[in-house]
């Protein structure tokens, strides 16, 4: 028995601030002191709270310390571990009651709308010991699955769950399921997505570093309903942290029978294997992740036949995302009516979104099916920093759309955001405030499918280069405002015309920013500016003479000359010699230059 | 599209024989599908994958050599050129592009002098822009080799850079 136990985050983002470092150091010390047999030190998946990191929890208090730096290391041990007194300073506020003791992470704001299934043992568990993954009811499923349910009973319990995929598309998965155990053969597959390719989401990413043994018991779960004896996880290179627990929980899997042969003793076989991506963000599509699997460029394959009934290596084969699969154990073991209990109508469950760009509390939430966008980016995500104003919402990443201010009572779910034009997609969440531009953030993502279009249809190869240029001329304010009709004939032609879902969804976020924000594109085209100040070519900087003090730091530093102005006079700016570089508004002390 | 430099192959026998092992161990496996991992084993020996690297994986699995450049050229993890011995990253994933990496990596290519995909002259640094790396909360990230620097400002890569010049 420990009389403690340190949980230290391992998760990428924590890990890049250096988590690594500060476990090694806990360790060394505990080591020095003699604790070893008293303190547990132990390295966990990640606690979703990514803004606070490096993040570590000490129990039994359940110590909440965020920003934790390596030279802090001495003072928890000293004080918290051999003295028994909690480093307030370091304590994650929102976890300070107002007596000053500790509050319950789940009372937070932050944990409290909350409600974790696919991410339930991260940040709790080891992922790197099998051991902690059964004593949280681990393969419990499995064992439940071959023992006293039919193939055909795992599918009905799944489809009755309303469990539907988490990548993006939506589809049921208990109908997937269905299909692929109606395809005749005798080979069939059973593949895992974790090529997760969305800029700005990384759930799956952190459920895999997290809970890797949840997905492989997922996978041999629907491997035994198909009728398959063969698995391969496609997951990118990119991510190091994510394919090492992997590989080791695969080898400690294998060394507990729980993949390979005759699983459970009940003469099912199943093994899997790792694929790694190597960049490409096609792949995240069905049929070119098999084709990538099989060795070859990774060009989408026209459906049908799909994949369910010729797949990869010409066999039946279903492939599922990551965070789905992290459901299925539960759904097994508590029943399909618990699952569908949660959420909506029509989507059941949870789901987990990436909060990132303008917003306090970066990282992983997961919430129930139908809550609102204004839950999750004001109760939980605390808002926009620095008191600027919320102003849309992008979710799907390259395939979604922008979600403005006035829809931010839309209960979250798959219909609803396909309804207001964007898509659940993956599950990244970016906030964006008054500064963004929306036309630029519009062009970012057609330069992204620009640059991943894998050139197989021309409406998509050709297309998004055309339209991206469109917008290139929208941003220079060269565009006319029959330019911006032209561009959304284009976004319907492109639309009908790929072959694939790539194509298909690649000018959501231009034709959702034009429908939502057109007065910002025709503010670009009419007047030549851009409202947010972003897009440089129609940007003019200007001196506010009643606040400029004539201190003439900013003619100073102005590269071009562009500055004049005699000493405590008020200083102009010459547009025409002005290159936009933004120096003297960096440099003037008094806020007296605008971007106008 | 990166910046042809006229770097003569000088692979080594060493590197030949140890990548002939490794696509003979990976040729055990038994099934189809093996081009990628056996770039990737490339690339991990020598840094790139130049002609003479693909013409020996196309004689040792049996395929020509158009096949392997298509498959090398379709994956961005795959370099036909060789890298700097520092590899410099920039996100420009959604979150980090809506906190200002796009300066971050602009100034980079000011102060280099190089552009994204390309090498200096001295084969110190090379720079890409690199897709989410997963550490949104420090948002704008570059990476150099395996360093991670979160919340970089365009005032801030001067003094990073500093830190790997000599």
């Amino acid at each position: 028995m420990f009389r403690s136990h340190i949980l230290v985050c391992g998760g990428t983002g924590c890990t890049s601030g250096n988590s690594m470092k500060i476990y090694d150091a806990l360790v060394e010390r505990i080591r020095k002191e003699g604790l070893e047999n008293e303190v547990h030190v132990t390295k966990t998946g990640c606690f979703g709270l990514c803004a606070l990191g490096p993040i570590m929890i000490v129990y039994p208090e359940g110590a909440f310390y965020s920003q934790v730096k390596v030279e802090d290391v001495d003072e928890i041990i000293n004080e918290h571990i051999i003295k028994g007194r909690i480093v307030t300073r370091l304590l994650y506020m929102e976890t300070v009651s107002e007596d000053g003791g500790i509050k319950a992470l789940n009372d937070t704001n932050f944990y409290k709308k909350q409600h974790r299934v696919a991410l339930r043992n991260c940040g709790v568990i080891n992922p790197e010991k099998i051991e902690e993954y059964i004593a949280y009811d681990g393969y419990e499923a499995l064992g439940k699955v071959l023992t006293e349910m039919t193939p055909q009973d795992v599918i009905d319990v799944i489809s009755k769950s309303g469990l539907r995929g988490r990548g993006g598309a939506g589809f049921p998965t208990g109908r997937k399921w269905q299909f692929a155990k109606n395809s005749v053969g005798k080979k069939k597959y059973v593949c895992c997505n974790a090529d997760e390719g969305d800029p700005g989401a990384f759930m799956d990413r952190s459920i895999l570093e997290g809970d890797p043994h949840a997905v492989i018991e997922a996978m041999a779960i629907a491997a035994y309903a198909i009728g398959s004896d063969q698995g391969y996880i496609y997951v990118r290179a990119e991510y190091p942290i994510a394919v090492q627990r992997l590989t080791i929980a695969i080898k400690q899997a294998r060394e507990y029978g729980l993949l390979g042969k005759n699983i459970f003793n009940s003469g099912f076989n199943f093994d899997l294997d790792i694929r790694l991506g190597a960049g490409a963000f096609v792949c995240g599509e069905e049929t070119a992740l098999m084709t990538s699997i099989e060795g070859h460029r990774g060009e989408p394959r026209p459906r049908p036949p799909f994949p369910a009934v010729k797949g990869l290596f010409g066999k039946p084969t279903i492939l599922n995302n990551v965070e789905t699969y992290a459901n299925i154990p539960q759904i097994i073991l508590k029943g399909a009516d618990w699952f569908a209990s949660m959420g909506t109508e029509k989507s059941r469950g949870t789901k987990v979104f990436a909060l990132g760009g303008k917003i306090h509390n970066t990282g992983l939430v997961e919430i129930p099916m139908g809550t609102t966008m204004r839950e999750i980016i004001y109760d939980i995500g605390g808002g926009c920093p620095n008191g600027k104003k919320f102003k849309a919402a992008q979710t799907g990443g390259p395939s979604g759309g922008c979600i403005p201010a006035h829809l931010i009572d839309t209960p979250i779910d798959y219909d609803n955001l396909i309804a207001i034009g964007s898509m659940m997609g993956s599950g990244g969440l970016i906030v964006m405030d008054e500064d963004n531009c929306m036309v630029d953030i519009a062009k970012f993502f057609l330069e992204f499918t620009v640059d991943e279009s894998c050139g197989k249809c021309t409406a998509c190869r050709i297309g998004t280069k055309r339209l991206y240029e469109m917008l290139c001329k929208v941003t220079d304010g060269t565009a006319t405002m029959e330019d911006l009709d032209k561009m959304e004939e284009l976004c319907y032609y492109i639309k009908e015309n790929s072959l694939c879902g790539l194509g298909q969804t690649a000018p959501n976020p231009v034709l959702s920013t034009l429908h939502y924000f057109r007065d910002e594109y025709e503010a670009h085209v009419r007047d030549k500016r851009c409202p947010a100040g972003v897009c440089k070519k129609l940007l003019r900087y200007q001196i506010v003479a009643d606040k400029c003090k004539g201190c003439t730091l900013c003619a100073r530093n102005c590269p071009v000359g562009a500055i004049s102005g005699t000493v405590k006079e008020p200083h102009v700016i010459d547009p025409n010699k002005c290159i936009k570089c933004g120096v003297c508004m960096e440099k003037c002390k008094f806020g007296a230059i605008i971007k106008a | 599209m990166a910046k042809k430099i006229d770097v003569p192959f000088n692979g080594t026998k060493e590197q030949e024989e140890k990548l002939r092992a490794e696509l003979a161990q990976l040729k055990t496996r038994g099934d189809n599908g093996l081009m990628i991992a056996a770039l990737q084993k490339a690339q991990d020996i020598y840094g790139y994958l130049p002609e003479a690297v693909q013409q020996i994986i196309a004689d040792e699995l049996g395929v020509s050599l158009a096949e392997v450049y298509g498959v090398a050229t379709f994956y961005a993890q795959f370099s036909l050129y060789p890298k700097g011995q520092y590899k410099i990253g920039v996100c420009l994933g959604t979150a980090c592009y809506v906190k200002g990496s796009g300066d971050v990596y602009k100034k980079i290519c000011d102060t280099l002098k190089i552009e994204g995909g390309q090498c200096t002259d001295d084969l110190k640094f090379s720079l890409d822009a690199t897709r989410c790396i997963g550490c949104c909360g420090l948002a704008p990230v570059m990476t150099v080799n395996d360093d991670v620097y979160g919340k970089v400002t365009p005032d801030e890569v001067e003094g990073i850079l500093a830190k790997y010049r000599d």
